[in-house]
């Protein structure tokens, strides 16, 4: 019983820092806006959440680092993209090369010194119940975040009118543009809402998944993020399930290292990345599907006329 | 308060086309000095150490070459892709599978000698990374799978399984232990151009012929302007009967085979056998120097030197400096930002207009409008 309250506490953990990247990309692509910088992102909330938890002493510090650090590299994007009208997949890309290189840079002095742990949840009486104990109120505070920021981008999207608004620029900018909406304030806002939760994912990496720096932690997690946004095809309660499934096949290949199964480990650790392409065909296999979910204006460039 | 407005410019500025490159350059420069000014370093002696003394001697610029080559050669194959609109941006993982099939032969039939031996291996190299890059582009005509996510998700599939290939049923028996492959015999090795004078070996021949190649299918003959069609408006080239899944299949493949033989050429060239790492992100830079040649073949061969230049600094520094070689990554990623940004100013014109201003436009407009 133990084992299995274990195993499911580690595919939280796995799931968790996924989850919160792919909700912040779901709203930034619903906004029209495709930001292939996640990985970076993600990568710069690790190095700067580690950094401002080592240097100060607190996780929660650390953690506050991480978000501003993602918002603020997920701003450059947004000038980039939204008032220069560069080519946004371009320019994604170069934030995710950028990225690994300035964290690798800035990281230095980090790798190998023993970093702070955001500690877990612990409510005296209630955790300490057998089982779901420890899987309700025993767990790191990001997962109790991860959960209710998607519980609240739901609500945001679909509820609000705001929300509504928003929706409508990702399908068509230059109709909501015609209508008076401010399309390119909401990209930024939405932008830098995408920047400040792959910050907050990355911090998750450094300072509750493996409380270290090592140089490209993220290990992919940023595209897989991406990934699971077109898995979702754009709705946040499938996020959460995809997340779910891909940190369960995280998880599950590293404990079929660990029981020794005779399979390399190299092929038991690409498992997540082809799981990754297995699932993206069995979705786009689905054109209708995809084609009715997809925000029609997800990566155009947009200059508004006056 | 101030914002940017960007106004359409009624034609491509030819002069902003040729100078944008050179303004992001110049850009680059002055965020490096504040970068080696934060890292407490003198900006000008950094400077020195990173771009003037790599490249002050003749064997230094040999290393220029080694390092130019497998840049050169798989940005022009990226080059034709994003041209076409397609983003193969895998080919990091094709480099690697090129390697990987070109050592086929000095790994398995080390006995297999003569001229005969370094043909086939190349082309078994760019056979594999063509095979490689076939799966994203299949699975994106078949099944319409966004081709950036698998090609990208296969580049770590590759380089675990080099990494498993070169501890496991490749490894040289007698390699005491180390990760890596017999070294290959004196056929399978690329031959260097001028070995008197440095390492530079027939890869950089490859990668000039293979620019100029590219530059005359896509200046000169039809299929280029099928992939200048597809990439601008796919609906023009629907009608003039360019099927889209030939285009995704040309391109993926020809990149692929281009990475591949990158990986061959490297790996038999400057390294001499296969181990776990057999490339320090030479895909993911190609990409920035397809970018900054402006996705014209002779345009990267300029930038893959630029690029390959940051490469041999970031090691000048890390020796000469003590600054983390990671610096060279910055230097790419800042670069292909500026360039990205400056490229704005071919189609725009940027204009900065304070909030408060009043708004006194309808004059320009009329005159626009005529």
């Amino acid at each position: 019983m133990d084992i299995t309250v274990n195993i499911l506490l580690t595919i939280a953990t796995a799931a968790t820092p996924l989850l919160i990247a792919a909700i912040g990309e779901l709203v930034v692509e619903r906004s029209g806006v495709l930001n292939l910088g996640v990985e970076g992102m993600m990568i710069m909330g690790a190095v700067g959440g580690f950094g401002a938890g080592y240097l100060t002493g607190s996780p929660w510090i650390g953690l506050l680092a991480a978000i501003i650090v993602g918002a603020l590299f997920s701003l450059l994007f947004a000038v980039m993209t939204l008032s220069l009208a560069t080519n946004q997949v371009a320019t994604g890309l170069s934030l995710t090369l950028l990225g690994l290189g300035l964290s690798g840079m800035i990281g230095t002095s980090f790798v190998g010194q023993p970093g702070v742990r955001l500690p877990n949840l612990s409510i005296p009486g209630l955790s300490s119940i057998p089982v779901v104990g420890r899987l309700i109120f025993g767990q790191d505070p990001l997962f109790y975040i991860s959960i209710a920021l998607t519980a609240a981008v739901m609500w945001f999207l679909f509820k609000t009118r705001t929300g509504l608004t928003l929706r409508s620029i990702g399908d068509s900018h230059s109709s909501a543009h015609a209508l008076g909406i401010k399309v390119i304030r909401y990209r930024y806002l939405a932008v830098i809402f995408g920047g400040a939760c792959a910050g907050l994912a990355g911090g998750h990496l450094s300072l509750v998944y493996t409380p270290q720096w090592v140089e490209n932690m993220s290990a992919g997690r940023g595209w897989i993020a991406l990934a699971l946004v077109v898995f979702a095809s754009w709705r946040p309660w499938r996020v959460l399930a995809g997340a779910y499934i891909f940190g369960a096949v995280w998880i599950g290949q590293l404990h079929a290292q660990a029981f020794g199964i005779p399979v390399p480990s190299q092929f038991l650790s690409s498992l997540p990345y082809l799981a990754t392409i297995v699932v993206l065909v069995l979705i786009s296999r689905n054109k209708r599907l995809t084609m009715m979910n997809t925000p029609a204006s997800l990566g155009q460039p947009f200059v508004p006329d006056r | 308060m101030m914002r940017l407005e960007l106004v359409k410019r009624p034609q491509r500025s030819a002069l902003f086309s040729v100078l944008s490159p050179f303004i992001a350059f110049a850009l680059t420069m002055i965020a490096g000095a504040v970068l080696f000014a934060l890292l407490g370093v003198n900006p000008l002696e950094a400077f020195n150490i990173y771009f003037i003394q790599p490249v002050s001697e003749v064997w230094q610029l040999h290393e220029l070459a080694i390092k130019a080559a497998p840049l050169i050669l798989i940005a022009v194959g990226l080059s034709v892709c994003y041209r076409a609109n397609i983003w193969n941006i895998g080919a990091e993982g094709q480099f690697i599978l090129g390697g990987i099939f070109g050592s086929i032969i000095p790994v398995l039939f080390p006995q297999f000698e003569g001229p005969l031996v370094l043909p086939l291996m190349l082309l078994l190299g760019m056979v594999g990374g063509a095979l490689y890059a076939a799966i994203p582009a299949l699975l994106k005509t078949r099944f319409s799978t966004n081709e950036i996510l698998t090609s990208l998700m296969l580049v770590y599939v590759a380089q675990l399984f080099l990494d498993w290939l070169v501890r496991g049923p490749w490894r040289d028996p007698q390699g005491h232990g180390f990760p890596q492959t017999i070294q290959f015999g004196d056929s399978a090795v690329l031959p260097e151009l001028m070995p008197d004078a440095g390492r530079a070996n027939w890869g950089f021949v490859f990668a000039l012929v293979a620019a100029v190649a590219i530059w005359l299918m896509m200046s000169r003959m039809l299929k280029g302007f099928e992939v200048r069609v597809m990439g601008s408006s796919p609906r023009a080239g629907r009608f003039a009967g360019f099927g889209f899944s030939k285009m995704v299949f040309f391109t993926f493949l020809l990149s692929g085979a281009l990475a591949g033989l990158a990986g061959i050429s490297e790996v038999s060239g400057a390294i001499g056998q296969l181990q776990p790492v057999i490339s320090p992100g030479y895909g993911f830079t190609a990409i920035i120097v397809a970018f900054l040649g402006r996705l014209n073949p002779l345009g990267i061969v300029a930038a893959g030197l630029v690029l390959a230049l940051t490469y041999l600094g970031g090691e000048a520094v890390q020796s000469a400096l003590g600054i983390s070689d990671k610096v060279a990554r910055v230097f790419q990623g800042m670069l292909l930002f500026f360039v990205l940004g400056c490229d704005t100013l071919i189609h725009y014109r940027i204009r900065l207009i304070g909030l408060a201003a009043p708004k006194l436009e309808a004059a320009p407009k009329l005159e626009e409008a005529r």
